[in-house]
Parts: C-alpha cells; structure tokens; sequence
C-alpha cells in the first residue's frame, strides 16, 4: 500500500504477519480519560483494525493537560469522551473501525461490550471497575492489560487468561479509600508512560508474542522503576480464575448505582434499569425549577438547587457540588423521579 | 539499616523490623501492595513475622486506581 505502517513492520518481532494480526484484531479501551485517550491514539496508528472505546463522561476543561484527543472545544461544547475520541482517532486514521459507546460499565452491561474483542486494555479511573473488567476478561478468556496512575507514579500488569494471576489474585479488596487523582494530581509523563506500557503489552499479545506475568512500576519524578514476578500470588481459590469460579462482580446484587468521582465533588447516579429519556422533554419540565438549561444530542445539564447537574440519555446523572451520595440521591429523585 | 529498595539504597530506621513496619513507615499499611524480598514475594500473612535485615533487597509496588 502507501508504506503507512512500514516502520512497524520492519520492527522484527512484529514484522508484515504481526501487521497483519495487527490489522485484524479487535481492542476495547475501557475508559477514555488520560490512559484512554494515550493508549487509543497509538493503537489508531499502529493500525488495530477495529477499536471500540467506552467512557461515561465527557471532556471538561481540567482533563486538557493531559487528555491528548480532546481540543477546546470539545471542553466548551462538554461532548462525550467517547465521542470526541472517535471523531478524532478517524481524522488520525481513517482506514480503521472506531466504535465509540458512551456508557457506564457495570457488571451487568461489560459482558456484552467485551465480546469478541482480542484484547482489552483498562483505562479506567477506579479499582471496581478493574474488577468488573477482570471478571468479565476472564470468563471470555480475553487478555487484559492493566494501567493505572497517579501523580508521577504509575504500573501496570498483564491479566492473560489461563497464564497469569488475575487482577483479583493481586488485589483481594477494593481499598477502603481510593488513592486517585484528588490527592495528589497528576502528570502527562506518568501517564503516557503507563499507557507506553500498557500499548507494548496489547501489541505483544496481538502479535503472538509471550507476556509474563509481571508488575512494572515507576516513578518518573524519581527516576524509580521496579518489577515484581507476579506468578506466587496465583490463588487456586480465586473468585474470578479459581477452580470453581463465580465471577462476584458480574452479579447484580453487586451492582453500585451511585458513585463518587475522584476529585470531582460529583456523584453519579445510574439508574437501575438502562432509560431512554427524550432530552428535549426534560429540559421542557426543568424550565422553571433550573437555570441555564442546556442541551445536546447527548445530554442536558443545568444548574438545580445550586447544584450542576449533568443528564445523560440513558438516565444517568452527573450531581456536581456534593459529594454526599443520598443529596445526590434526592436531587436525582426530584428531577427525573 | 540499610536496605535496597526498589533499587536504590536507603536508609531506614532501626525499629523497623518487619515488612509490615516499612509499609507503616512509608504509609502504605491501608494500601493495596506486593512486596518481595530478595526476589520472593512475602504473604500477606507473613508480613509481621517475616524480619528484615540489613543488605535486604526489597522490591515494592503499590496499586493505584487513577487513569
């Protein structure tokens, strides 16, 4: 063709056959903040054939600094992240699949989403929905590539299906308290170095080459880098790759309905069963109760009682100004009923 | 006594005794970690018994859920 991918194909371990593998698979980014956005802008131009990306919320101006698909204007005219991501990985490369689903993962909907896909890298903010992740990767025997970061600080590890501990085997709790973005910031260098990471790890599983099981960390403010040989932490008795599994976070008495966003001062609340609002009627009953009313094909947000508030289709809602899930709760309640 | 840890060397105060002792002092206690010393991964339940001792190369991760 045009040579587009001739520098990865001269790379050996890749070669024209791993481009090949490369054009024909499938990769589902869960989430599509910072490591989302770094992750998906690499393997648009690798040339994964098919890319599906979710993500619940949509560009604001703080994500900016290190959100590399989003532009201004996407902050100004508050799209989907899912959406701007897709509108600009096809300006980036237009012979490949963009799937964009603007949506809130739970144990419930992630099954459906990773179907089918060859590899999944994680991408999201918080560790439940790592788990729901790893259960569903697992019981679909889809490799999974975990990322976090925060600060300067960020790991990643591979979950491959039948080779390595899961997530679950490594992390036997959600941790009381999440340590994200609120406290301690974070850098655009953690960041794509993480996903620098988690990209290697994607392509290396796409193209056939072996992945072994372990945790790499690093510190790029310190100039740390550690790695730990994950295989001791196996659990025979594993909820999600044990012997007798039974996948906890993919059951519905698990499912959380509301949610604290780090840093934010939001709650999201997600209604129980998927809705389909018509926006245009809403934003008609919230005239004289809310002020500065605003609507898109997506979502209509306005401000409620002091409070910013954000309404998605599918009746998912953004409470901005509380971090107190029942206040969330009842404004909620009163909006949407 | 000095340890290695995440290989660099450092100095870290007597009354640290144990893997769980340097989690404390490093704040990592309520944390989501894998610890290995000299290349074995220690057991959350050894983390009290199990002793440190000077020249010990300590590797440490912990998990964060940012992204």
């Amino acid at each position: 063709m045009n040579g587009r991918y001739s520098r990865q194909e001269l790379f050996p371990p890749i070669g024209k056959a791993g481009q090949e593998k490369i054009q024909n698979s499938k990769v589902a980014i869960i989430g599509a903040g910072a490591l989302g956005s770094a992750s998906a802008e690499m393997l648009a131009r690798a040339g994964v054939g098919h890319i599906t990306i979710v993500d619940r919320d949509y560009v604001e101006w703080s994500n900016l600094q290190r959100q590399q698909l989003y532009t201004e204007r996407d902050a100004e005219e508050q799209i989907p992240k899912a959406e701007a991501a897709k509108n600009r990985l096809k300006q980036i490369n237009s012979g490949i699949t963009i799937a964009s689903k603007v949506m809130d993962i739970h144990g419930m909907n992630i099954e459906a989403v990773i179907k089918g896909h060859t590899v999944i890298v994680d991408a999201s903010d918080n560790f439940e929905t790592r788990l729901i992740v790893n259960d569903a990767a697992v019981k679909q025997g889809i490799p999974y590539i975990y990322g976090a970061c925060v600060g300067s600080y960020g790991l990643t590890y591979p979950v491959i299906p039948g080779q390595t501990p899961c997530l679950q085997c490594l992390i036997d709790h959600l941790p009381a308290q999440g340590m994200t973005c609120d406290t301690a910031g974070v850098i655009s260098p953690a960041v794509q170095t993480t996903a620098a990471y988690q990209v290697t790890s994607t392509l290396k599983v796409i193209t056939g080459n072996s992945l072994e099981a372990v945790i790499q960390s690093f510190d790029m403010w310190n100039g740390q880098h550690t790695s730990i040989h994950a295989r001791r932490l196996l659990n025979k008795n594993c909820p999600a790759c044990g012997k007798d599994p039974s996948f906890p976070y993919l059951n519905y008495e698990n499912l959380t309905k509301t949610a604290v966003l780090c840093g934010r001062d939001t709650v999201q609340i997600r209604p129980a069963s998927h809705r389909d609002l018509s926006l245009e009627e809403v934003s008609l009953h919230l005239k004289e109760a809310a002020e500065k009313i605003k609507v898109t094909p997506y979502l209509v947000s306005f401000i409620y009682e002091n409070h910013r508030i954000v309404l998605f289709k599918d009746g998912r809602a953004l409470i901005h100004g509380t971090n107190d899930v029942s206040t969330a709760k009842g404004i909620y309640n009163r909006i949407v009923g | 006594m000095t340890v290695m840890l995440n290989g660099k060397e450092v100095q870290i105060p007597d009354h640290i005794g144990s893997v769980q002792d340097l989690l404390t002092y490093y704040e990592l206690h309520n944390r989501i970690v894998v610890v290995e010393v000299n290349a074995e991964i220690v057991l959350k339940e050894h983390y009290t018994s199990l002793g440190l001792s000077q020249g010990d190369r300590i590797e440490m991760i912990h998990f964060v859920g940012g992204g």
